[in-house]
This record gives structure tokens, sequence and C-alpha cells, in this order.
């Protein structure tokens, strides 16, 4: 896609846990920002742009950017912000690239954070709607994921059984990810017996909050390859922020993730993706949405999404794993899981995800999810792309 | 870097309250402006970025609110959180990267849906700063008398940007505050944080701006009055207001020195005819513009005793009437390149600039303007 070809050669992830009451927000950062360049072995001299994002009213900073600085190094840098809601962490790797790709920098720090204990999470969600038509009968993040599990049970006869076992699934693999919140197995009995939440979603069919950050560093050709032996060269982006209200929604399907994923597959040259995917990081905030998006991301047909993972293909070992990290329903610090995803696409090609390694994994895909059923995808993969 | 221009522009009036327009129909009314002032439709659109703040438009995913009429539905779309003119970098960022031919930047805010004071405190840190009570005004007034004090600038030289910027307003009907004003006006109002009275302060204003970037192969193609980017750069200064000296602008010189670089510009006194710069406060125009190199070795508030930056001048500077005639946050920085690109073209009626071929454009972000982008624009490629 882009006039230079674009590589991650490092990434860092903080401490995840609930509570991060030892670090303030400037210091929650630092944490992700020393750890990532330790693992690219550059210093902040070497990074020539800081690209940062989260969701501004969860913390209650405004100007973020400037903020931050004394955790990012980014004093007398250039620092730029973005932010789409939960797509932000996605936000800020499809930024990276572009940044890269561009010419203007070489080397390109991005972090994503959030210290969603400082929160009132629905309450800052809610503000998101529009105040006249959505804010007062349809906000917060729950109830449009309430509104797409019921319209795709009640088309498909799917059962939350079948999404209990999609949150069995990331549960287990959280695991093996050191920087996972709940490393705790669950079973599909602990799910149904769990809280209703907003019907048909139980209290373990959903992400946790979270404190905690991630930073990626990125490189164009030509630096990459001196940094790191096995860089992420990133393929292809693409992303669809597809509706501003939610009564326009088409519930049942994730219309932003069909188009986004058809562009994305298009312009990387993938045709088959479920053969040539090894391994995808799916920001899945709810169990549900492990079935219905990955039909529409064409990895099957429609209505068949409960019926491939229960065949266990998606697990540690299957055809095609999905979040080998334990995803979004084991981790949440909301404005870097999206970046978390793509972090974790980049362990997995640059072969250093450890005991959650896909083994030889050479094509990974990580997305982003939020705002108004949004949907932010990059294609990630061990080859320099050829073209 | 390659070649690249401005294709399109559109706003909104600034006005002090637009109690019919959501964001959406302020968003609406800037980009289908723009798409009739570059001659194209939604088609030509290759991506879109828009730019907005959570704080002043009081809502989270401020940007969702203007995505559907920014025409963003069935394309690529991200959102840029702080002055028009970063989110503008970020969309000339996705044309160099070749990943796309043009971009769309909107940029909106309405003040007279918020409250300043409030939602400027909340860029303090909420350990060390907040309670003091500081805010955007209060932080200047820190900054003017800093500045004051190391430049020897007087308040009557400080009072006369906003004498030159309200008089210019009125001749851009797109202006909030077009005014005849004295110096005795603005310093016998009302004193709002010392040595900051009230006209020295730009307005609370409600607006929305768009520009359509484009390659330098759809810019020949299909832009019927380009105005080409030649160079641009941002920077940000520390955070804490005590780790910065307030009285210079270190970020403005960088940023500054690396625009000029990339568009070749050795002198800019000389090379410059036009500059938009981020006029909040009468004395940041001074401030500004000396640490842009436009100044010379000379003290701003002295040229401008003696006459100079007005619409006939060499260099004339906010010739639109800047934001103390008007100043939507966020969108200001755009309407800032909106304006140069008018001046290029030719465009700009009652205050255009004789002979305007090279302009600059200026947005920040932050408390005292702790990060900086210039632009440099160009009536040739």
């Amino acid at each position: 896609m882009g006039k230079r070809r674009v590589a991650i050669v490092g990434t860092g992830q903080t401490l995840h846990r609930s509570h991060r009451p030892d670090v303030n927000g400037q210091e929650l950062i630092h944490e992700a920002v020393r750890i990532a360049l330790a693992d690219a072995g550059l210093t902040i001299a070497d990074i020539d742009a800081v690209v940062i994002g989260n969701m501004d009213h969860f913390e209650g900073i405004n100007a973020v950017d400037c903020w931050s600085v004394d955790g990012t190094g980014g004093t007398m840098k250039p620092v730029i912000k973005l932010t789409t809601g939960g797509t932000t962490g996605s936000t800020l790797a499809i930024g990276g690239v572009h940044l890269v790709a561009s010419g203007m920098f070489d080397r390109v720090l991005i972090v994503g954070w959030e210290k969603n204990s400082e929160s009132d999470t629905t309450g800052a969600i809610t503000t998101a709607f529009d105040p006249v038509w959505d804010r007062l009968v349809f906000a917060g993040a729950i109830s449009g994921l309430a509104a797409e599990a019921q319209a795709y049970m009640a088309r498909y006869g799917a059962t939350d059984r079948d999404a209990a076992r999609v949150a069995v699934r990331d549960r287990r693999h959280a695991c093996n990810n050191p920087h996972a919140q709940l490393r705790k197995p669950i079973t599909i009995e602990d799910v149904l017996a769990s809280p209703m939440l907003a019907d048909p979603i139980h209290l373990l069919d959903v992400c946790p909050r979270t404190d905690g950050a991630c930073a990626v560093i990125m490189a164009c050709e030509g630096v990459a390859e001196k940094l790191t032996p096995v860089p992420d060269w990133i393929w292809a982006t693409a992303n669809r922020h597809t509706y501003t209200y939610l009564g326009d929604v088409n519930w049942g399907e994730l219309d932003s993730m069909s188009e986004a994923a058809q562009e994305l597959f298009a312009k990387a040259g993938i045709r088959e993706p479920r053969k040539e995917i090894d391994v995808i990081e799916l920001y899945q905030p709810y169990s549900f949405a492990g079935i219905i998006w990955i039909e529409d991301m064409g990895l099957v047909e429609r209505g068949k999404g409960a019926e491939y993972i229960w065949s266990g293909a998606t697990d540690m070992g299957g055809e095609l794993p999905i979040n080998p990290s334990g995803g979004v329903i084991a981790c949440n610090p909301i404005g870097a899981t999206g970046l978390i995803r793509c972090a974790e696409a980049a362990l997995q090609i640059m072969g250093k995800a450890e005991a959650r390694q896909v083994p030889d994994a050479k094509i990974a895909v990580s997305t982003g999810f939020g705002g108004c059923m949004w949907t932010d995808m990059l294609l990630h993969g061990r080859k320099k792309p050829d073209f | 870097m390659e070649h690249t221009a401005i294709i399109g522009i559109g706003m909104t009036t600034i006005e002090a309250q637009k109690p019919r327009d959501t964001f959406a129909d302020m968003a609406w009314e800037a980009v289908t402006r723009a798409l009739a002032d570059a001659g194209i439709g939604f088609d030509d659109i290759d991506n879109v970025i828009t730019t907005s703040n959570d704080f002043w438009d009081g809502r989270t995913i401020s940007c969702m609110a203007v995505s559907d009429a920014s025409g963003a539905r069935h394309k690529n779309v991200s959102c840029v959180e702080g002055d028009g003119t970063f989110g503008a970098f970020y969309g000339l960022c996705r044309i160099l990267s070749g990943a796309y031919g043009t971009t769309l930047v909107t940029a909106h805010s309405k003040g007279s849906e918020s409250v300043s004071s409030l939602i400027t405190n909340a860029a303090f840190d909420p350990l060390t700063d907040r309670a003091l009570g500081l805010d955007a005004l209060t932080a200047a007034a820190i900054q003017a008398n800093m500045y004051m004090h190391r430049t020897g600038t007087t308040p009557e030289e400080a009072a006369l940007v906003s004498v030159k910027n309200h008089g210019n307003a009125r001749h851009n009907s797109y202006a909030q505050l077009p005014m005849e004003i004295t110096v005795q006006d603005v310093l016998t109002s009302e004193m709002v944080a010392d040595p900051l009275h009230k006209l020295d302060c730009s307005p609370v204003s409600d607006g929305c701006c768009a520009i359509i970037l484009a390659s330098e192969a759809r810019a020949r193609t299909i832009g019927r009055k380009p105005v080409w980017v030649k160079g641009v750069a941002f920077c940000s200064d520390a955070y804490y207001l005590g780790d910065r000296n307030l009285a210079e602008a270190p970020a403005l010189i960088e940023a500054a020195r690396k625009a000029y670089a990339q568009a070749g510009i050795a002198n800019p006194t000389a090379e410059i005819q036009v500059a938009e710069v981020y006029d909040a406060f009468g004395f940041q125009e001074l401030m500004w513009i000396e640490a842009m190199g436009l100044c010379g070795t000379e003290r701003a508030g002295k040229l401008l005793a003696d006459g100079r930056f007005g619409i006939r001048d060499r260099l004339a500077v906010n010739p639109s009437g800047g934001l103390l005639s008007g100043h939507p946050v966020i969108a200001a920085g755009l309407i800032r390149m909106a304006e140069v690109v008018r001046q290029l073209r030719g465009e700009a009626g009652a205050y255009q600039v004789d002979g305007a071929r090279m302009g600059v454009a200026h947005g920040i972000n932050g408390i005292c303007g702790q990060s900086h982008c210039v632009w440099v624009l160009g009536s040739e490629q």
C-alpha cells in the first residue's frame, strides 16, 4: 500500500491490572514505553515522532498528547493524538503505519493507554451517543452488544451456551499470557451462572475494566531489518466507522467488519482468509462477537460461526487460533486494547509470543472495535510485502 | 517531500452561537462547501480525517457526531484530537504514504455549548496543577507577563494586535467580531487576567472548517486551483509550566525551522507575504511571529507600532482578522490554512494581500502553545 514499507520492531506492555494505584498516568505510559524501547534496542533519542491515544473522559484529562510527554518522552518532538473510542488502539497503529510510510518519520513510537479504574466507564461511553435520538434510550457499551447478540440469535438460533464456549476459550488462552489481567480458567457453567447484565450477556461474557498501557515502535524498511532479525511487516490496513446513530445499525451483522475485511484482504492479496491466515487477535469485547464477527470477516459462512468455534478450530493448536493472548475478555485497558491486539499479532509474527506462540505464524490479523459498531483492521506478515 | 496540494476549502461563518446547528450540521455545511469549491463530489474523496475534542464537545468519541456528515461511511476514516492543523498533518501523511490520493479533513467545535474555563482547566495535571484553578486564560496571563518582561513589549503594542485584527475582520464576511477600535478601547476594556483586558482575548465561537488535500497526480487531474504544500512540521514543548520558559516558544522555533527547510525558505521575512497565526491573545501573535522568524532580529511589538503587518504590508499577519475576531477551537488552525489558501489564490477580496505567493499557517495544542504545527503553502509548485 505504501510508498515505504513499514514494520513493527518493538513492543511493550505494562503490568495490566484492574487497579494500578502504584502509578499515575504518565508513569503507566512510561512503563510501556521503556519496555518497547528496550525491546527494539532503541533509546528515546532515536524516536522521530510520538502517536498517543486514550479516551479523554475516562481519566478526565484534556489534551493528553501535551500532558503525557513526561511519560512518552515526547518533549521537543512531534506528538499527535488520535482517538476514536474503542477503536483508539487500532487507530493509533494505523496512524503509525501512515506516518512512517509517508517518509516524514523513520521511527515512530505509538502509545495507547487507559486508567479505567479512575473512570465511570459506562457513564462516559453513554455521552458518545446523540443526546436527542440515542442517549436516553439506547446508550453505553453493553446495550448495543446485547441488541447485536439478540438479533443474531433470533436469525440463526445460536445460544448463550455457544457464546460461553468463546469466553472459555479466551480465558484458557489468557493463562498463557503473563500480561493478561484475568488468568484463571472458567467453565461454560461458570459463564451461564454468572450474573445477567443485559440479556443474553452474562458477566463472564464481557471484558473487564483494566489499567494498562501498550507501546509499539514502527520503523521504515532499511531501518527495521537492522533493529530486529524478524520485523513484523504491515501488509495492509483498512477500517470502517460506518454508523453515527445506533438506530441505523444493521443489527446481527457487523457491516464495518465485512467491508473492512474485504478491503484488507484485497489489498494484501488474501483470497482464502481461513487457510492463509495463521492467527487472529480479534478485538472481541464480548463472547458473542467471537461467533458473529468471524462470519463478517469471511472466515465461515453466515450462521456457521458457532459450529466452527465448537470444532476447536480457533483454540490453540487448531486450524486458526484466535486470541492466543486471551483477548479483550481477559484484559481491557480501552485506549490500549486495540494496540495490544496489534502488538500481540506482532509478537506472533516475530516469534516472540513465548507460551502463547502459534507455531510458525506467517500471516496474522489484528482488529479494533468501538464507536457505533466500528471496525479497524491490520494485516501482519513475516515476509516483506511484495508491493 | 513529494508534491501535494490543497484543492478545496469550505467553512461555516464563525459566530458566537449557532443554536440552529448540531455538530453534524456544521460539518455538512463546511464539507459540501469544500467539495463545491474543489468542483468534485464525495466519490473523489478517498479517505476522511475528522478533528475534534471530547471535552469541548461534551461527548466521548466526539468524532462519531460528524463522521456521517463528512461522508465517511464507506471510506477509511480516522480522527485526530487537537487543532485542525494536526488533523490536516495526518491527512497529508495518508496521501504521502501512497495509500490515498485525496483526504478530506474537517475540524469543528461549539464553544457556545462549553465552559471554556473548566475545559481548559482539565488540561492541567489533576495531581499537581489543576487545583490551583489555572485555565487557558490565567495561564496566558502568566505567559503575557513573562513575554512582556523579557522583551519589553508594552500593553499598548499588544493592544495594537487587537486593533489591527478586528479592523481586518471588517473585510471578512465569515468573521464573528469585525470592529473598529482603538488602543484606548482595548486598554480600558475590562481587565480579565492581568495584564490581559477583555479586548486582548479571543471570543468564544462556534464553527467548522473543511479542506481537501490531494496528491500531485490527483491535484493535476481534478484540482481547479491547487495551492501547494511546501513544508509542514510540528513539535511539543515540555508539559509543566514550571518546566518551560513561557516567555519563549522553542517548540514553535523548531517546527518553523523544519517547515522552512522543507520549503527551501532561507529568509522567511523576505520570502513569505502572508501569515495566519494562532492569536488567541493579542500578545501571542507578537510572540509567535518572532518565534517563526518573521521579524528578523527586531521586536514584533515595535514593528507593529511602526505600522507593519497590515493587509498592505509586505508581510501581512492575520489579514482575515485572526482568532481575535472569531475562535472556534479545533477548527481554528484549519481556518488559518483555509485563509492562507484564499490569499494564495487571490480570492480574499477586500483583505487580499497583494502579490501573495508564499504563506504560513499556524496552529497550537495545549496550554500557552505547548505544541505547535506550522504549514508553509505556496501558489506555485
